[in-house]
C-alpha cells in the first residue's frame, strides 16, 4: 500500500511563521499536508495558501498540546493517507521567566507545549512510520535546550526533554528505516521573539523551513540553524558550572 | 507585541523611530486594531513619509501574506493586504493571470497599492489599482468590516493613505494574459513635441517612457517611449538579482556622470528602435532587481517629484523640463506617461493628464527645485503623488484634491481620535476640516 510518490506532512504547530514558511515549500513540491493546531481561521488561510502553492492537498486539523483528546483524530486520518508519512513539530511556548516565577504552575503547561504534548503524538505515529519502513519526523527544539540559563530555564528544561526524547526516537526508528531530525534554531525572526531585548543574528524563518529540507534529504540527525549556532552552542556548553553559574547571558 | 525600530520610506530622506507590531495572522490584527489603533503600513516603498510614523506605532504587515482564494469563472483574487505583487505576478503569471494594474515596484503590497491607489503603464486603458478591487476588509477597534465598491467608505479608502484603518485582506480582478512575455517595442524620441504626440496615439496596451532630464535645447525631452504586449514565447532565464552593499559617495550621481550615463542609454537603442521580448517582471518592475538600489543617492537620501498635468498644459511640462534639465540635479531616473481619468479614491492621484516623474539625490538646492516644480504643477491645474511627495504644503492640498475636505470629514468621524495618521497627514494637516 505504501505508495513511494506521494509525501504527507503533518505539522503541528503550523501557526508559527517557520511552520508556515516549511509548509509552502513543501506544497512546492507537491506534497500532502496536515496543518494542525490551535486556530482554525489562520490555519484554514494557510492551508489555501499551500493549495495554491501547488500542495497537493492541505487541510487544517485541531490540535492542542494540553488536550489529547485532540491527538487521536490526526492518528486517524494520518493513517488513512497513502505513501510516506512525516511529521514536524513546531509546537512550544516561551512565556517570559518572571511569569513563571510568579506562578509555578506554568511550568506544567510550558512543559506539555514543548515536550509531553506533541511527545505524545508523535509516539502514537511512529508505529505508523515504522510499517511503512520510511518518512521522517523532525523536532523543532532550540538551543536554549543546551543550558539552562536564568532567563528562560523552564522553557529550557522542556527543551532539552524533547532533545532527548528525539535522540531516543532515532535510534529506535532508524531500525526500521525511517529516521528523525532534531532541529535546534538560535534566534529566529518569529512572533515569539519580536519586540524581546538581546537578540542578535537573527534568522528568517525562510532560512530555517530550508536547512530542514536539506536536513531532511540528507537524513541528518542533529542540525542547529543557522550552522553557526554549533559552535556558539559548543563554547557556551564548555564553560565550567563554577563560571557560568555567575554569568547572565 | 511591540518592537523599536527606526525605518524610512524608499527615498532614506524622512525617517521615523517607533514601535512596530507585526501580526502574522488575522485574528492579531484583531487585537491590535482594538487595543491599540494605528496605521499600517507595508513595503515602504512611498518615498517619503506616508509610511512613517514619529513616535508613534504603527503596523507592519509583511508577515500578512497569504492568498487566501480564487475564483476560476471570475478571475477573482481574495489575498492578504501584507502580499506582494511580484508574488501574485509570478504565482499566475504562468497560469494565465495577471494583476490588472502594476505599479513599478513588485514589492509593493496590495495594502500600500490600495492605500495610494497606485497606476501602472495601462493606466490610459485600465485605470487605478482600486477601479480593480472588488472588495476589502478593514480592521476597526469593534472588528472586522466588509467594505465594497460604491460604499463612501471604500472611496475613503482607496488612496485613502490608510486612514480609514488597517486593510486585512482583499479581492482583487485579476485580467487573463496571453501568454507570460512582454514583447516591447523601444524607440529613441527626439523631444518632447515627439513624445507627446506617441503617448497621444500609440494604441499599445502598456506604455512609459524613459525621459533623459539632463538634454536641452533641441534635444529638451528626448527619451525612450516603450510600448508593451503580452505574449507567448519562450521566457528568457530570470536574472539573479543584484545588491548595492553600501552607500555610494556623493559624486556618484553628479551632474558630469548622469549626463554621460543618459547619453548612452539613449544611443543604446538603435535610431529605427526594436523589439525585444522580456520577461513580465523585467517589464513591470525594471529596478527590483537592483535590491537596494535607493542606496546609490547615498546616506542623504533622494526625492522623487511625481506630478499629473492637465493634457493641455504641455508648455508646463516643458517649462519644468526646462528648468530641471538647466539646473543639472536630475538623476537618470525620469519618466513620462499619459494618463487616462481612471480613479477609485477621494484622494486619488490619477486624472487625465500628463504625468512626469523625476528623481532628485536629496540635496538644498534640489528640495528648492522641486518647490518650484509643485507649485508650478499647482498653478496649472495639477496634482503631485502623496506617495513621492516631500514638499508640498497644506496649503497646496485643496487645490490638487478638491475631494479632501469631505474625505477628512469621513476619516475623522470613523476615526476621531486620529489614531491613523501617519507623519505624512500631519505635514500636510491632510484631515483638517477646513
Ligand atoms: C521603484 C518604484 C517604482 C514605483 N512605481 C510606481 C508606479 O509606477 N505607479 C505608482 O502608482 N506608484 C509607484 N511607486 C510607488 C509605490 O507603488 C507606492 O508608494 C505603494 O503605495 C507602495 O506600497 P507599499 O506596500 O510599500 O506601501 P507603503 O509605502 O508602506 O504604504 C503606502 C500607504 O499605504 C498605506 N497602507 C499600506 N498597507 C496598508 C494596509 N494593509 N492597510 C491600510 N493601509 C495600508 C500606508 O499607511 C501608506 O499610507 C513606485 C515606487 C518605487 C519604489
Ligand atoms: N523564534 C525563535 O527564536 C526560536 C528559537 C529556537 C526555537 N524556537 C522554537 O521554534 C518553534 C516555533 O516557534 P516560533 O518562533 O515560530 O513561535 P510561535 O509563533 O509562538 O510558534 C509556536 C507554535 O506552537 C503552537 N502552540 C503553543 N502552544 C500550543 C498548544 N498548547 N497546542 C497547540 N499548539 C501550541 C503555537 O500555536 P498557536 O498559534 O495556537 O499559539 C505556534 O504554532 C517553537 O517550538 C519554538 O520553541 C524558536
Amino acid at each position: 500500500m505504501t505508495d513511494a510518490t506521494t509525501e504527507t506532512w503533518l505539522i503541528l504547530g503550523a501557526t508559527s511563521s517557520m511552520a508556515r514558511a516549511l509548509a509552502r515549500k513543501l506544497a512546492e513540491r507537491g506534497a500532502g499536508l496536515l496543518l494542525a493546531g490551535r486556530d482554525m481561521d489562520d490555519l484554514q488561510a494557510t492551508a489555501a495558501d499551500c493549495s495554491f502553492h501547488n500542495a497537493s492537498w492541505a487541510e487544517a486539523i485541531r490540535f492542542d498540546a494540553r488536550d489529547p483528546e485532540s491527538f487521536g483524530p490526526i492518528v486517524d486520518r494520518m493513517q488513512a493517507e497513502t505513501g510516506t508519512l512525516n511529521v514536524a513539530v513546531f509546537v512550544g511556548s516561551m512565556p517570559p521567566q518572571e511569569e513563571i516565577d510568579a506562578q509555578p504552575e506554568m511550568i506544567d503547561g510550558v512543559v506539555s507545549d514543548s515536550f509531553t504534548g506533541p511527545a505524545r503524538l508523535v509516539h502514537a505515529l511512529a508505529p505508523l512510520l515504522e510499517a511503512r519502513g520510511s518518512g521522517t519526523i523532525v523536532g523543532v527544539g532550540s538551543v536554549a535546550g543546551d543550558r539552562g540559563r536564568v532567563g528562560n530555564y523552564v522553557y529550557g528544561a522542556a527543551k532539552a526533554g524533547f532533545h532527548t526524547y528525539m535522540s531516543g526516537l532515532r535510534n529506535r526508528l532508524t531500525r526500521s528505516g525511517a529516521h528523525a531530525v532534531t532541529v535546534k534554531p538560535g534566534f529566529v525572526d518569529t512572533a515569539m521573539t519580536w519586540g524581546l531585548d538581546g537578540m542578535f543574528l537573527v534568522a528568517p524563518p525562510d532560512a530555517v523551513a530550508d536547512a530542514i529540507l536539506t536536513a531532511e534529504r540528507k537524513r541528518k540527525n542533529v542540525i542547529y540553524t543557522p550552522f553557526f549556532w554549533r559552535y556558539i552552542m559548543m563554547i557556551i556548553r564548555a564553560v565550567p558550572e563554577p563560571i557560568f553559574k555567575k554569568l547572565s547571558i | 507585541m511591540w518592537k523599536t525600530a527606526e525605518y524610512t520610506g524608499w527615498g532614506r530622506f524622512y525617517r521615523a523611530k517607533g514601535e512596530l507590531a507585526r501580526p502574522e495572522r488575522a485574528s492579531a490584527l484583531d487585537r491590535i486594531a482594538g487595543e491599540a489603533p494605528c496605521p499600517a503600513i507595508g513595503q515602504r516603498r512611498s518615498y517619503s513619509d506616508g509610511c512613517l510614523n514619529t513616535r508613534g506605532r504603527a503596523i507592519a504587515t509583511d508577515r500578512l501574506d497569504r492568498m487566501l482564494g480564487f475564483d476560476e469563472e471570475t478571475g477573482v483574487l481574495d489575498v492578504e493586504a501584507g502580499c506582494r505583487l511580484s508574488e501574485i505576478l509570478r504565482f499566475f503569471a504562468p497560469r494565465g493571470w495577471l494583476p490588472t494594474v502594476l505599479p513599478g515596484t513588485g514589492f509593493a503590497t496590495v495594502g500600500g497599492a490600495i492605500g495610494m491607489d497606485v497606476h501602472g503603464k495601462n493606466h490610459h486603458h485600465v485605470g487605478s489599482f482600486g477601479q480593480h478591487v472588488t472588495g476589502l476588509t478593514l480592521h476597526h477597534p469593534d472588528g472586522r468590516r466588509e467594505v465594497l465598491p460604491g460604499d463612501p467608505l471604500f472611496a475613503a479608502t482607496i488612496g485613502g493613505m490608510g486612514q480609514t484603518g488597517p486593510i486585512g485582506s482583499a479581492r482583487l480582478q485579476m485580467q487573463p494574459v496571453k501568454g507570460p512575455v512582454m514583447m516591447v517595442t523601444e524607440r529613441r524620441v527626439p523631444d518632447l513635441d515627439s513624445y507627446l504626440e506617441l503617448f497621444d496615439t500609440t494604441e499599445a496596451t502598456y506604455t512609459v517612457g524613459w525621459i533623459d532630464a539632463t538634454a536641452t535645447g533641441g534635444n529638451l525631452g528626448r527619451g525612450i517611449f516603450e510600448e508593451g504586449e503580452t505574449g507567448a514565447g519562450l521566457v528568457p532565464p530570470a536574472k539573479r538579482g543584484k545588491r548595492i552593499p553600501m552607500d555610494a559617495p556623493n559624486f556618484a550621481l553628479s551632474g558630469p556622470v548622469v549626463r554621460g550615463f543618459n547619453a548612452a542609454y539613449y544611443r543604446r537603442i538603435p535610431d529605427r528602435g526594436r523589439t525585444v521580448v522580456k520577461p513580465l517582471e523585467d517589464f513591470f518592475f525594471p529596478l527590483d532587481k537592483i535590491f537596494d538600489w535607493n542606496r546609490l543617492y547615498g546616506k542623504r537620501g533622494f526625492h522623487q517629484f511625481q506630478c499629473v498635468v492637465p493634457l493641455a498644459a504641455r508648455d508646463v511640462l516643458r517649462e519644468m523640463l526646462t528648468k530641471v534639465s538647466a539646473s543639472g540635479l536630475a538623476s537618470p531616473l525620469a519618466v513620462l506617461k499619459r494618463m487616462g481619468p481612471g480613479r477609485a479614491g477621494m484622494m486619488s492621484f490619477p486624472t487625465e493628464g500628463y504625468t512626469l516623474a523625476v528623481d532628485f539625490p536629496a540635496r538644498d538646492q534640489a528640495a528648492e527645485m522641486i518647490r518650484r516644480l509643485i507649485a508650478m504643477a499647482t498653478e496649472a491645474g495639477g496634482r503631485v503623488y502623496l506617495a513621492k511627495d516631500a514638499f508640498a504644503t497644506a496649503a497646496q492640498m485643496d487645490a490638487m484634491y478638491p475631494e479632501r475636505a469631505d474625505w477628512a470629514a469621513l476619516c475623522n468621524g470613523l476615526d476621531p481620535d486620529h489614531a491613523y495618521e501617519t507623519d505624512l497627514i500631519r505635514r500636510l494637516d491632510l484631515r483638517a476640516e477646513r
